[in-house]
C-alpha cells in the first residue's frame, strides 16, 4: 500500500465514521428521550411520591411544589421538546431526587462500570476462545464433550445465581476473594497493593458478568474453526508441513477474528444491561446500580441521562468496530454496504 | 463496667434537684443498671481494643443523612453517629442526657427547660450553643419534619436563655414530648451551616457537620459512607473506634454472605432477611439481637380501604382477623422474631397497652361472620375476591401466607407487588386498592406515632403515609385530640384505653406482628451500653475486640 493510498483510505474511513455518527447518534438521542418520557409517563408514581415517601411524609402543598419544580405538571410534548433542546446544548439536566447535575453523577459511576466491563470482556474472550479451541481440537472426543457440557451449563445459568454461588465458594468457604465492593475499606491499601486489591475485587463480578458470553464465544470459535479446517488453504499449510499450533495461531484464528469482533460489539450492549444485576449482587458503585436507583426513585432526568449516555456509548463502540473492519478487511471496503453483522453470518 | 453517663455525669447528680418525676430520676445514676446487656454486648473494651474500623451494613442506601426533617429510619442509622439529639433512651425508655445535660418540666407541663452541655464543638470547630437548638426547632423540627409538625404542635416558642439554656413554651401540655427529643425526632443541626439556606437542599445533608463521636469523611454513592473518630468529642476518651464504614449492598443474600465471610462486622435494622438469620445461629461467633429498635415500637400491619363497600362492612374485617393465625405468621415469616400483635398498641408499650380479650385465630367464627355479611361460598368455594398491595421489599412469605390463610375461609387474595413509587401512588393518591401491608412506628407514645393512622384529619389525598385506611370516626378523633394535650396522666391513660377499645372494635387496621429490628453482629463487636433507640446509638463506646469473645 502506498502512502497516498493509505491517506485516502484513512480519509475515507473518517468520512464513513462521521456520516455514521450523524445518521445514527442523533436518532438515538431523540428515540431514547422519547421512549423514556413515555415509559415514565405510563409508570405509576413519580419522583415527588418517592421523595415524600422516603422522607416519611409531606404536605399536599409541598408535593404540588415539587411536581411544579420537576416540570411534572407540564404537558408531555413540552417536557419532551424541552429535554431534547437541553440535551442538544450538552445539558443533561439536574437529578430530580438528588438535585445535582446528572452528568456528574454518571461520570462518577462510569469508571467502575468500564473497569467491570473490561475485566469481563477479557475473561469472556480468553476463556471463551480458549474453550472453543479446546473443543475444536478433537470434535466428538471427550474434551469436546466436556467443553460442550460446560458451555451449556454457563449458557443456562442465571448470572445472579452464578454470582451468589461464586461468593459462597470463594469468599465464605475458601476465603480467597472478597465477597463484594470495589476496594478493601477496612484497611485501605496504597500503590501497587491498591491495584492488586482492586483487581481481586473485580475477579468474581467480572467472571459473573462474563459467564454467558464465555459460552457464546466458545461456541462461535469452535464452529468457525471446524469450518475453516476444511478450507483449501489449511490443507495446503498442512501439506507444507506447518505446525498445528502455527496454523491455529497465525492462519485460522485471524479468520475467526471478524465474527468474534462482531460479537464483541453485540456484547457491549449486553454488558451494560448485565451490570445492573452484577453490581447489585457485588455491591459495586457502577452505572448499573444508578439505573436501578433512578428507576426506583422515578428520577426521570437521571434515568434518561444514563440511558442516553450508555446507548450513545454502545453506538460509538460499534461504529469504531465498524471502522476497524473497514480498515483491516478488504471485503468490507469493496463490498459496498457490507455490514459486520452480515460478515458474522458469513463466517458460520 | 458501667460507662454511662460519662464525663460530667457527676454534674447530672448534683442537678438532681432540677429533675422532676420518674424520667428525671432515671436520667441520672439509676440508668446505669439498665444499660448493661448480656453476652458480648455487655462486655466492655479494654485498652487493647481501641482503634479499628467497624464495618456495618444497612438495608438500603439512604437518600441523605439528615433526620431533622425526615422521619425515615435510613438517614438516622448513619447520621446518628455524626449528629446528636438532646437526649437518648435507656432500655426502659427513660431519658438519658446527650446534648442536654439536664432538664426541668414545669408542674403545669407548659415549660420545658433544657440545660445544655458546655464546651461542645461542632466538627468544623464552631462552639455548640443554645442558638443551634432554637434554630433546629424553628426551622426544621416544627415546620419541615413530617411527624414533628404534630409532635411539636403545642410548642409555641423556643428561646435561648444564655448560651447554654433553652426553654420551650407550650400552649397546652404535650405529655409525649420528651419521648421524641432524641437524635431521631430532634436532631440538632449547626445553625452556622444551615442558616439562610434551603435546609432540605443544604449540601451538609450529604456531608453532615455534627457534634457526635464520629466526623463525616466521604460518601461514595453506591458503595459506602466512611466516618472517622472525632478526637475532640465531649465524652473524654471516646470514641474507641478509629472509623466506621457503612457499606451498601442491595442484594439481601449478598449482605448475609458478606457478614458470613468476615467482610462485615455487623448488620443493623434487619439488614439480614429473616430466612437468612439461620446462617448466624452459632452463638460462639455471632450475636442476634432484637432490642435495638424498641424505641420505634414498630408494627407490621394490614390496613383496609374503608371506602371499598365490601370492606366497609365491619364483619368482613373481623372475619379477616379471625382467619389469620398470627402466631404461625410470626414463626414462618419472621423466624420468631417479634410477637403476634393483639391491637393498635404493641404489648411492649406496657404503660398503655390493654391486652385483647378476643380477636384470636378462629376460622369457624370467620366463616360465620362472612355468612352474616351476605357473602356465601359460591360454587367454586369463593366468597369474595380482594387485592392486597405491598412493597417489593416485604418478605414474600408474608403475603403468600395470608393468601393461604384467607383461602381457607373462602376469600381469594390477589397479590399486587409494586415498588415504593407505585405503591404510594395506588394507596394514597389513586386509592385503587383493597388492602395494603405496611410497617408503622407507634413510637413510645400513641399520640406521636399512631394518631396519624386513625385521625380523620390526616386523610389527605396524595400524601404518603397518611391515614391510608381512610377511616373516620368523630368520637375517636375527639379522644385522640384530647389525649394529645391532656396533662392529667390518669385521664389521659383512660383515653388511650378507650382509643384501643374503639380501634379493636372498628378494626380499620389489622395489626399482625410486633416487629423487631434485628441486629446481627460478629462477637468481636463490643457494645457495653444498650439503648431503646439502639439503632440510633452514637457508637461512642462501641469497640472491636482483638479476639472474638464467646457469648
Amino acid at each position: 500500500m502506498t502512502g497516498a493510498a493509505a491517506i485516502a483510505l484513512t480519509r475515507q474511513g473518517l468520512y464513513r465514521l462521521g456520516y455514521n455518527l450523524l445518521t445514527r447518534i442523533l436518532p438515538i438521542v431523540a428515540g431514547v428521550a422519547c421512549f423514556n418520557l413515555l415509559i415514565m409517563h405510563v409508570m405509576t408514581g413519580d419522583a415527588a411520591d418517592v421523595l415524600a415517601g422516603n422522607a416519611g411524609g409531606a404536605t399536599a402543598q409541598e408535593l404540588a411544589r415539587l411536581r411544579h419544580e420537576f416540570g411534572l405538571d407540564q404537558p408531555f410534548a413540552q417536557r419532551f421538546l424541552g429535554y431534547l433542546w437541553a440535551v442538544l446544548h450538552g445539558d443533561l439536566g439536574l437529578s430530580q431526587t438528588q438535585g445535582v447535575p446528572v452528568a456528574g453523577l454518571i461520570l462518577a459511576r462510569l469508571p467502575t462500570t468500564f473497569l467491570l466491563m473490561g475485566v469481563s470482556l477479557t475473561f469472556s474472550l480468553l476463556l471463551g476462545v480458549g474453550l472453543g479451541v479446546l473443543g475444536a481440537r478433537h470434535p466428538g472426543g471427550w474434551t469436546d464433550g466436556l467443553v460442550s457440557g460446560l458451555i451449556l451449563t454457563l449458557y443456562a445459568m442465571p448470572s445472579f445465581w452464578f454470582g451468589l454461588m461464586a461468593i459462597v465458594l470463594f469468599s465464605v468457604k475458601l476465603g480467597w476473594l472478597p465477597s463484594g465492593g470495589l476496594d478493601s475499606l477496612e484497611q485501605v491499601p496504597e500503590g501497587w497493593a491498591w491495584a492488586a486489591d482492586r483487581l481481586k475485587h473485580l475477579l468474581l463480578p467480572g467472571l459473573t458478568l462474563a459467564n454467558f458470553h464465555i459460552a457464546v464465544y466458545a461456541r462461535l470459535t469452535r464452529g468457525i474453526l471446524l469450518d475453516i479446517e476444511r478450507e483449501d488453504f489449511v490443507r495446503t499449510l498442512r501439506a507444507k508441513g506447518a505446525s498445528a499450533g502455527r496454523i491455529l495461531l497465525f492462519h485460522m484464528l485471524p479468520n475467526a477474528a471478524l465474527p468474534i469482533l462482531t460479537m464483541v460489539g453485540l456484547q457491549m450492549a449486553a454488558l451494560f444491561g448485565g451490570s445492573v444485576v452484577v453490581e447489585s449482587v457485588f455491591g459495586l458503585p457502577g452505572l448499573g446500580r444508578l439505573i436501578l436507583d433512578a428507576l426506583l426513585s422515578r428520577d426521570m432526568t437521571l434515568l434518561t441521562g444514563i440511558l442516553l449516555v450508555s446507548s450513545v456509548m454502545v453506538t460509538v463502540i460499534n461504529l469504531l468496530l465498524d471502522l476497524l473492519f473497514f480498515l483491516i478487511d478488504p471485503r468490507v471496503r469493496s463490498g459496498a454496504g457490507m455490514s459486520p453483522d452480515r460478515l458474522g453470518q458469513e463466517g458460520e | 463496667m458501667v460507662r454511662f453517663p460519662i464525663g460530667d455525669d457527676t454534674e447530672g447528680l448534683t442537678r438532681r434537684g432540677l429533675l422532676r418525676g420518674a424520667a428525671g430520676l432515671a436520667a441520672t445514676g439509676l440508668v446505669g443498671a439498665g444499660l448493661v446487656g448480656a453476652g458480648p454486648a455487655g462486655a466492655t473494651a479494654t485498652q487493647a481494643d481501641r482503634g479499628g474500623t467497624l464495618m456495618v451494613t444497612v438495608p438500603a442506601e439512604p437518600p441523605h443523612l439528615c433526620s431533622a426533617f425526615d422521619s425515615n429510619m435510613g438517614p438516622c442509622l448513619i447520621g446518628s453517629k455524626v449528629l446528636e439529639g438532646l437526649i437518648a433512651f435507656a432500655p426502659d425508655l427513660s431519658p438519658i442526657p446527650v446534648l442536654a445535660r439536664s432538664w426541668d418540666i414545669s408542674d403545669d407541663g407548659l415549660t420545658y427547660t433544657f440545660a445544655l452541655r458546655e464546651n461542645v464543638l461542632w466538627h468544623d470547630g464552631h462552639p455548640f450553643t443554645a442558638d443551634d437548638v432554637v434554630f433546629s426547632f424553628r426551622e426544621a423540627w416544627s415546620v419541615l419534619h413530617p411527624f414533628g409538625r404534630t409532635a411539636y404542635a403545642n410548642v409555641v416558642a423556643a428561646e435561648a436563655i444564655g448560651p447554654h439554656q433553652v426553654v420551650f413554651r407550650l400552649s397546652a401540655p404535650a405529655p409525649y414530648l420528651m419521648s421524641y427529643m432524641n437524635v431521631f425526632g430532634a436532631q440538632v443541626l449547626p445553625r452556622h451551616v444551615y442558616e439562610g439556606t434551603d435546609i432540605r437542599r443544604n449540601p451538609a445533608n450529604w456531608a453532615p457537620v455534627g457534634t457526635g463521636p464520629f466526623r463525616f469523611v466521604e460518601w461514595r454513592h453506591g458503595s459506602h459512607v466512611r466516618l472517622e473518630r472525632n478526637a475532640a468529642y465531649w465524652r473524654a476518651g471516646l470514641p474507641y473506634l478509629d472509623s466506621i464504614v457503612f457499606r451498601f449492598i442491595p442484594d439481601p443474600l449478598a449482605r448475609a454472605l458478606a457478614l458470613r465471610s468476615g467482610q462485615l462486622h455487623m448488620a443493623v435494622s434487619s439488614a439480614i432477611a429473616y430466612p437468612n438469620l439461620r446462617l448466624f445461629d452459632d452463638p460462639d461467633r455471632y450475636t442476634i439481637d432484637g432490642g435495638d429498635g424498641t424505641f420505634l415500637f414498630s408494627q407490621f400491619l394490614l390496613h383496609f380501604n374503608m371506602r371499598q363497600p365490601v370492606l366497609a362492612d365491619r364483619r368482613v374485617r373481623l372475619a379477616m382477623q379471625a382467619a389469620i393465625d398470627r402466631d404461625r405468621l410470626l414463626a414462618l415469616a419472621f423466624a420468631g422474631h417479634g410477637k403476634a400483635a393483639d391491637g393498635p398498641l404493641p404489648s411492649t408499650l406496657a404503660k398503655f397497652h390493654v391486652p385483647a380479650t378476643g380477636g384470636g385465630y378462629d376460622p369457624a367464627l370467620s366463616e360465620r361472620l362472612l355468612d352474616e355479611a351476605g357473602l356465601p361460598r359460591r360454587v367454586d368455594g369463593v366468597r369474595l375476591r380482594v387485592a392486597l398491595d405491598f412493597i417489593d421489599t416485604v418478605n414474600i412469605h408474608i403475603p403468600e401466607f395470608l393468601r393461604q390463610q384467607l383461602r381457607q375461609v373462602g376469600i381469594r387474595l390477589d397479590l399486587r407487588v409494586g415498588d415504593l413509587a407505585s405503591y404510594l401512588r395506588r394507596i394514597y393518591t389513586d386509592e385503587t386498592y383493597d388492602m395494603a401491608l405496611n410497617t408503622a412506628h407507634a413510637l413510645p407514645d400513641p399520640s406521636l406515632g399512631l394518631q396519624r393512622l386513625y385521625w380523620s384529619k390526616s386523610i389527605v389525598r396524595g400524601v404518603p403515609w397518611s391515614n391510608g385506611a381512610r377511616y373516620a370516626n368523630p368520637d375517636l378523633d375527639r379522644i385522640m385530640e384530647t389525649a394529645a394535650r391532656d396533662g392529667d396522666t390518669a385521664r389521659r391513660w383512660a383515653d388511650i384505653r378507650q382509643w384501643q377499645e374503639i380501634a379493636r372494635r372498628d378494626l380499620p387496621i389489622l395489626n399482625l406482628i410486633e416487629q423487631q429490628w434485628v441486629t446481627v453482629a460478629d462477637n468481636r463487636v463490643l457494645r457495653p451500653s444498650r439503648q431503646a433507640d439502639g439503632l440510633f446509638a452514637s457508637y461512642a463506646d462501641v469497640s472491636l475486640a482483638a479476639q472474638a469473645t464467646p457469648a
